[in-house]
C-alpha cells in the first residue's frame, strides 16, 4: 500500500502542505509589505525603508520583533474576551481561505469542488473580525470605523459575487483548478479576454471591464486606499483598530495583507489563467518537477503584478468620500455586473450553446 | 468518513494551524512585553479629552439597511452559483429554458432593486 494513502502519511502530507503555504504566505507578506512601502515611497520620490538590512529588506522582521515586544493594551471599558478574539478571527479566516488557492497543478491544500464558493463565504465572514473588534473596544472611533468598514466590505462583496458568476459561466465549474485549466493554452484563452479562444473573443467587451471592476471591488473589500475610509486619519484615526496595540494589532495587519494577496491570487486565477503560461511552450519538454516550478513561477509573477497594481493605486489615487463609495458600489458596480451576468449567460446559451 | 467530506479536512487543519500561530503571537506579546497599565493608558481614546459616555450608542439606520440589502443580493448570488455551473452541461433546449427562468428571477430582483433605488435607500448625504 502506498504510504501517502495511509492515515499517517495523509496527515503528514496535509500538515506539511499547510505549513508550506502558511510559512510561504507569511514570509512573502513580509517582503510584500516592504515592497508596498518602497513603491509608495518611490512614487513620492522618497527612499522608503532602507536602514534595516540591505535595501531595508529586513524591515518587516524588525517591525515584527517590535510588535511582539510592545505592551499590549486592553482598554478598561473593553469586552476583554471579544477584544482578544477579534484579531484572531481575522487572522484565521485570512489564512483559512488560502487552503483552496492552487499555486501550480496539484499544488493545493484542499482541492474542493466548490472552492470559489468557499472563498466567497470566508471573505464574507471576515466582516466578523472587524465588527467584533470595533464593538469590543467600547470607544467611539472604533465603533464608527467598524460600522463603516463592515458596510463597505459587505457592499462590494455583492458585486464580487456577481463577477465570479461570469467566470463560473465561462468555466462551468466552481473548482479553482478547473477554472485555471479552462484558461490553459495561452493568453488568448484567459477569462479577461473572453475565455475560450477566438470563438469567445467578443466577450472581451464584458470580461475585461469585469476584471477591472473585480480589482476595484477587491480594493474596497480589503479596505485599501482609495477606499480606506475606515482609517481615514483625519476623520476616524485608525478605524476599528484604534484601541489595538502590539500583536493584536499585528494580527489585524497580517490578516489585512493576507487578504490583499489573496485577492491578487484570485485575480490571477479567475482572469489571468493562474499558473498557466501566457504563451504555450510545449516544445520545451520540461521534466515534470520543472514544469511544476515554472507553473508556480507564472502564478507568482501574476500575483506580483496585481500586488504592484494595489501598491500603485495606494500611491496615486486620492481617497473617496463615503457617499461616493456607497454610490459606486450599489449604483454602478452592482447593476453593471448584473447586466454582465445576463450578457455572458446569453452568449453562452444562444451563441456557443446552439 | 467518506472521501467527499475528507476533502474538507485539510481546511480545518489549515484553520487549526492558523489558530495556533495566531494564539502564539498573542501569548508572545502578553508574556514577553512589559505590562504597566495605568488609568490614563487604558481609558478609551477620545481625541484628548475624557470619554463622555458609553460608546455603544445609536447609529444610522442605513448601516442596517445596507446589511439587509447585502443578505438579499448575496443569497441571490448563492442561488445563481449552481445554476451557472450546470447551465452549460444541459442540452440546448433545456439551456434556453434555464436561461429564461433565471432571467425572470433576476428581473423580479431588479424590480425590487429599482424600487429601493427610487425610495432612496441607497442615498448617503
Amino acid at each position: 500500500m502506498n504510504f501517502w494513502a495511509t492515515p499517517v502519511g495523509w496527515s503528514l502530507m496535509t500538515v506539511g502542505g499547510v505549513m508550506a503555504v502558511t510559512v510561504g504566505v507569511l514570509v512573502s507578506l513580509a517582503f510584500l509589505l516592504l515592497a508596498d512601502r518602497k513603491i509608495w515611497a518611490g512614487v513620492q520620490m522618497r527612499k522608503g525603508p532602507n536602514v534595516v538590512g540591505p535595501f531595508g529588506l529586513m524591515q518587516s522582521f524588525a517591525d515584527f520583533l517590535k510588535f511582539v515586544l510592545k505592551e499590549p493594551i486592553i482598554p478598561a471599558g473593553a469586552d476583554k474576551i471579544v477584544f482578544i478574539i477579534a484579531p484572531l478571527i481575522t487572522y484565521i479566516l485570512a489564512f483559512g481561505s488560502w487552503a483552496v488557492i492552487p499555486f501550480a497543478p496539484g499544488w493545493v491544500v484542499s482541492n474542493i469542488n466548490v472552492g470559489i464558493l468557499y472563498l466567497l463565504g470566508v471573505s464574507s465572514l471576515g466582516v466578523y473580525g472587524v465588527i467584533m473588534g470595533g464593538w469590543a473596544s467600547n470607544s467611539k472611533y472604533p465603533f464608527l470605523g467598524a460600522l463603516r468598514s463592515a458596510a463597505q466590505m459587505v457592499s462590494y462583496e455583492v458585486s464580487i459575487g456577481l463577477i465570479i458568476l461570469t467566470v463560473i459561466l465561462l468555466a462551468g465549474s466552481m473548482n479553482l483548478s478547473t477554472i485555471v485549466e479552462h484558461q490553459a493554452g495561452g493568453f488568448w484563452n484567459w477569462n479577461m479576454l473572453g475565455g475560450g479562444g477566438w470563438k469567445n473573443w467578443p466577450l472581451i467587451v464584458v470580461m475585461f471591464p469585469m476584471m477591472v471592476i473585480f480589482f476595484i471591488s477587491a480594493l474596497a473589500e480589503t479596505n485599501r486606499p482609495p477606499f480606506d475610509l475606515s482609517e481615514a486619519e483625519s476623520e476616524l484615526v485608525a478605524g476599528f483598530q484604534v484601541e489595538y496595540s502590539s500583536t493584536p494589532y499585528l494580527l489585524f495587519m497580517i490578516g489585512e495583507y493576507a487578504n490583499i494577496v489573496l485577492m491578487c491570487a484570485m485575480l490571477s486565477v479567475l482572469f489571468m489563467g493562474g499558473w498557466t503560461s501566457p504563451i504555450p511552450l510545449p516544445f520545451l519538454h520540461l521534466p515534470f518537477w520543472l514544469s511544476e516550478v515554472v507553473s508556480f513561477f507564472w502564478m507568482a509573477v501574476k500575483m506580483g503584478f496585481w500586488f504592484f497594481m494595489f501598491a500603485m493605486v495606494k500611491a496615486i489615487v486620492p481617497r473617496y468620500r463615503y457617499d461616493q463609495l456607497m454610490r459606486l458600489g450599489w449604483k454602478v458596480f452592482l447593476p453593471t455586473s448584473l447586466v454582465c451576468v445576463v450578457a455572458v449567460s446569453a452568449w453562452r446559451v444562444f451563441v456557443v450553446g446552439s | 468518513m467518506n472521501a467527499f467530506l475528507l476533502q474538507y479536512l485539510p481546511i480545518l487543519v489549515f484553520m487549526g494551524i492558523a489558530a495556533v500561530i495566531g494564539s502564539a503571537f498573542l501569548v508572545a506579546a502578553f508574556t514577553l512585553a512589559p505590562r504597566d497599565p495605568d488609568p490614563e493608558k487604558i481609558s478609551a481614546y477620545e481625541c484628548g479629552f475624557n470619554a463622555f459616555e458609553d460608546a455603544r450608542m445609536k447609529f444610522d439606520v442605513r448601516f442596517y439597511l445596507v446589511s439587509i440589502l447585502f443578505i438579499i443580493f448575496d443569497l441571490e448570488v448563492a442561488f445563481l452559483f449552481p445554476w451557472a455551473v450546470s447551465l452549460m452541461k444541459l442540452p440546448h433546449n433545456t439551456q434556453v429554458f434555464a436561461f429564461w427562468s433565471m432571467f425572470t428571477f433576476l428581473f423580479i430582483l431588479t424590480v425590487g432593486f429599482v424600487y429601493e433605488w427610487k425610495k432612496g435607500a441607497l442615498e448617503w448625504e
